[in-house]
């Protein structure tokens, strides 16, 4: 470990005691709990797999019946040593040595997952996953390998949190997507952190011919900081690529999130939007970049802040950078206080002044930018809902 | 003073002496009127006469002082009441020009409203199909991307499933084409009979569908004349507010008989 990686894990801890594997049935009841409010389901019959790591160790790693021979889910340990193969997808989309913290992440590698959906399989039931920290102070740097192969379809779900108990952490997480050609992959991540917690994804998408990748990501608790800027290469034809992101920062976090795109093949498309909320004295970075290389390609970057607190802030960053005539790229920004108008028409329907802002910080974070199934909707604006009510 | 007229129900709303100021300007004044119970009256006037202004004081808007004057509804002095209390009380506002409120569904809206569930709907449904209004647009954001017409009904939607004890519908007949504005008055005049409302018009075709029993006429921010509904409607088309400004019976109609 080099010196400035060591500076990287400072004060922060590589102990962590083993955990014996388990299904989610068994686990102690706080860690089930928060783990359920990242989205996962105790019920695994309603996932098509369940990959669950706490602090270092793998405790579920489980396909369902009905999905074996469609997709695989194991750790990445596990599946480097059985795939030979596996080396030409490893730090292939972000590079080991891109920061500080991809350096601590690959001298201090604790596992991640390992997803692999078979050619032309459409998984109907979501896969999930939860990378949780249970140790106060705790350090976990997981790397995830997901491989969505030809045509094939999936939906997963990926919840990181810490124990209750859990107040200060370094979580770096390196996920590199590899979405071939035909293939659909919808991958939603939910963090729900603690106000001392640091973050740090580092995540790159590769997108073959005729392929979609969908990128959620939603924060709504405190956290320490958070930065993260995921790349998606649209490098094939009529490649697809969409990041919706909805954060809600609230204490002192600070929140650094964007999302890059780069346009390679011809009729490529990417889309970036973003809805922040700023409320106490949390500071948002809502970054975009989008960068057209090819003609015929076209991308659109939209953010919306909204500003609940004098001391928030919130900085919308929008980059466009077009290397040939003939790629499109557009943005629109928007960050502002409630409209005093609409609080107004809300308050002349019978809603007081704290139930009308609620309603419209609850609309503001609208999940149908997310375009999920319903019902995975639903338990995200469920979420959305329990946050903004709490806070407001 | 109790204001009896032919219902012979007490009133509903009573506007008394009110003088108004927005923004450091005195916009209305003196203004005093009553709706008795089950009565649709009609406030006439010119642009900028002081309508809107009067709507959202009764509604107890920031930014519109009430210097003197009362405002009482169903017995209650409702002056210094939060807007929401108001509302809560019984009064339903269908606004001119409503924002759009971005993110909130149209239907959420109603369903948050409207607060008791399955009857709650079933009214919703029933007119959506009145008002001939498409259902996907209780999935649209309030008032987003709605032309004129559909701001219009989404108003008169909310209003009405909103079930209250006075309704005041401001210019539910502006920017709205023929063929809604005869589905429009065709549902105002089924819902407004036997109702307590106030309806504000400035071109007053609305009034070729509901019945008004009482006019009254704002000008330059003063109750200029009160009387029939039809006949100061006919008078203003004929000769503009001008017969007004003209007319002989300013004030002292406001509570006596009308002709």
């Amino acid at each position: 470990m080099s010196p400035k990686t060591k500076l990287v894990l400072g004060r922060y801890s590589r102990e962590a005691k083993e955990w014996p594997s388990c299904p989610l049935s068994l686990l102690p009841e706080e860690i089930l709990r928060r783990s359920m409010d990242v989205g996962v389901v105790s019920d695994e019959g309603e996932r098509a797999a369940t990959y669950l790591q706490i602090d270092h160790s793998v405790v579920l790693q489980a396909v369902q019946e009905a999905f074996k021979g469609k997709i695989e889910v194991m750790s990445t340990r596990e599946a480097l040593e059985r795939y030979s193969w596996l080396k030409d997808y490893w730090w292939k989309l972000v590079r080991a040595d891109a920061d500080d913290y991809t350096r601590l992440a690959d001298s201090l590698w604790d596992q991640g997952y390992f997803i692999r959906v078979f050619e032309g399989e459409k998984v109907i039931l979501p896969l999930q996953s939860c990378l949780f920290m249970s140790t106060e102070n705790i350090n976990q740097n997981v790397h995830n390998v997901v491989i969505a192969e030809p045509r094939s379809e999936a939906h997963i779900i990926t919840g990181c949190t810490v124990h209750p108990n859990v107040h200060s952490g370094l979580h770096v997480g390196v996920s590199e997507f590899y979405v071939k050609e035909g293939a659909k992959l919808t991958f939603t991540m939910i963090h729900s952190w603690a106000p001392e917690v640091e973050v740090r994804p580092r995540s790159a998408a590769l997108i073959g011919d005729d392929a979609t990748f969908i990128s959620n990501y939603i924060s709504l608790k405190p956290v320490k900081s958070l930065q993260m800027y995921p790349t998606a290469y649209c490098r094939g034809e009529d490649s697809r690529v969409s990041f919706n992101s909805i954060l809600y920062g609230v204490g002192e976090s600070k929140i650094d999130v964007g999302a890059k795109v780069v346009l390679q093949g011809e009729g490529s498309r990417g889309e970036v939007v973003s809805r922040a909320v700023a409320t106490d004295k949390a500071q948002i970075y809502v970054r975009g970049f989008l960068l057209g290389e090819r003609e015929e390609s076209r991308a659109h970057l939209e953010c919306r802040g909204l500003l609940l607190s004098d001391e928030a802030m919130i900085h919308a960053i929008p980059e466009l950078l077009a290397k040939v005539k003939g790629a499109e790229l557009s943005h629109e920004a928007a960050v502002g206080k409630i409209a005093e108008d609409q609080i107004l028409y809300l308050m002349a329907r019978g809603f007081s002044r704290e139930e009308a802002e609620s309603l419209i910080v609850r609309g503001f974070m609208d999940v149908s930018i997310l375009g999920l199934p319903e019902r995975l909707s639903r338990d995200i604006k469920r979420m959305i809902d329990a946050t903004t009510l709490g806070a407001l | 003073m109790s204001c009896r007229r032919k219902t012979g129900h007490l009133d509903i709303l009573r506007v008394e002496n009110l003088n108004v100021e927005v923004s450091g300007r005195t916009v209305l004044k003196d203004v005093s009127f009553s709706i008795p119970e089950g009565e649709v009256h009609v406030l006439f006037g010119p642009n900028g006469s002081g309508k809107s202004t009067l709507i959202k004081t009764i509604l107890g808007f920031p930014g519109y002082k009430v210097l003197s004057g009362s405002i009482t509804f169903k017995g209650e002095e409702i002056t210094d009441m939060p807007t929401d209390e108001r509302v809560k009380l019984g009064i339903g506002v269908a606004f001119q020009n409503p924002p759009a409120v971005m993110g909130v569904k149209l239907g959420d809206l109603l369903k948050e409203m409207t607060r008791d569930g399955e009857e709650a709907e079933r009214r919703i449904s029933t007119l959506l199909k009145e008002l001939n209004f498409p259902r996907n647009f209780l999935t649209r954001d309030v008032n987003l991307g709605f032309s004129g017409g559909e701001i219009k009904k989404s108003e008169i939607l909310q209003v009405l499933a909103q079930d209250v004890d006075l309704m005041i519908l401001d210019e539910p007949d502006s920017g709205v084409d023929v063929e809604n504005l005869q589905v429009i008055g065709e549902v105002l005049s089924r819902r407004l009979k036997g109702k307590s409302a106030l309806l504000i018009t400035h071109l007053g075709y609305i009034l070729r569908y509901v019945d008004a029993d009482v006019a009254h006429v704002l000008i330059d921010g003063r109750i200029a004349c009160s009387g029939s509904a039809l006949k100061i409607l006919g008078q203003i088309l004929k000769e503009g507010y001008r017969w007004c400004e003209k007319c002989p019976r300013v004030k002292g109609l406001r509570c006596e008989g009308f002709p």
